[in-house]
């Protein structure tokens, strides 16, 4: 717990695929408008969720859960399709349109809010330089770390999650 | 209930319909910002799990759900800043 007693969560988002950036937005979003601080470490691919004007993309190979392209329709597409040029667009473009469907707030307005509720973001400098990727080349309101800077958010931390 | 309703000191009305998981709570958190302890936002929402979210957040929080209802799809939380 932090000193005025609230409780804490930490986050790792260590992969840069759509999906998966959803869920550290939307949970340190969501700690904060609960009085929780938040704050999210972003590793590897990770990174990707926080570079400037970047697309995320959703795969549709070796995704075993993926919904059919039809709705109503109990057929997927093959994984010897999904290889083919192309189709990540198509499965990225219908995972935004189910989104929108359902009225799921983008990746960017999500990152928005937390920057605006003032959840900590922090970059990992290690990957940052393993990926080559520039502080210039993150939204505006992230801070640099490393490993240390996450072991110690995460020992106060009531809750610590990994996606 | 009704008569609790109208002595119900509501200053506020948030429009929440339409809004998907985490965007109701995300509205309702910045709304109580804007107003004074003791004084009650109605909130309009139509996301069925914001009936167990609103919940936890009022239990996180320390802001009181004095009253709620559901007219067909529409729940209607009225919430007390603490």
């Amino acid at each position: 717990m932090s000193s005025n007693g609230n409780k804490k969560i930490t986050i790792i988002a260590a992969n840069g695929s759509l999906d998966q950036a959803y869920p550290p937005l939307i949970l340190a979003s969501t700690a904060v408008a609960m009085d929780m601080e938040a704050s999210i470490f972003f590793t590897f691919y990770g990174l990707d969720i926080i570079k400037k004007n970047k697309k995320l993309y959703v795969s549709p190979i070796g995704n075993a859960a993926s919904p059919p392209p039809i709705k109503g329709v109990p057929i997927g597409v093959p994984n010897i399709l999904g290889v083919l040029p192309g189709m990540t667009a198509v499965a990225t473009m219908m995972m935004k349109s189910w989104m929108k469907g359902a009225n799921v707030a983008s990746k960017d307005k999500l990152l928005e809010q937390c920057l605006k509720f003032g959840v900590r973001m922090i970059g990992c400098q290690m990957t940052m330089d393993v990926m080559g990727v520039k502080k210039e080349e993150l939204i505006d309101g992230i801070e640099i770390g490393g490993a240390a800077t996450f072991l110690d958010v995460a020992a106060e931390a009531d809750i610590t999650l990994a996606f | 209930m009704l008569k609790r309703r109208e002595k119900m000191n509501v200053v506020k009305k948030l429009d929440c319909k339409g809004m998907s998981c985490p965007e109701p709570i995300l509205n309702i958190k910045m709304t109580m910002g804007q107003i004074k302890s003791g004084e009650i936002v109605a909130m309009e929402a139509t996301d069925p799990g914001s009936v167990n979210d609103m919940a936890s957040w009022a239990k996180r929080t320390g802001n009181e759900i004095v009253d709620q209802k559901q007219d067909g799809k529409v729940f209607t939380f009225f919430v007390k800043k603490k």
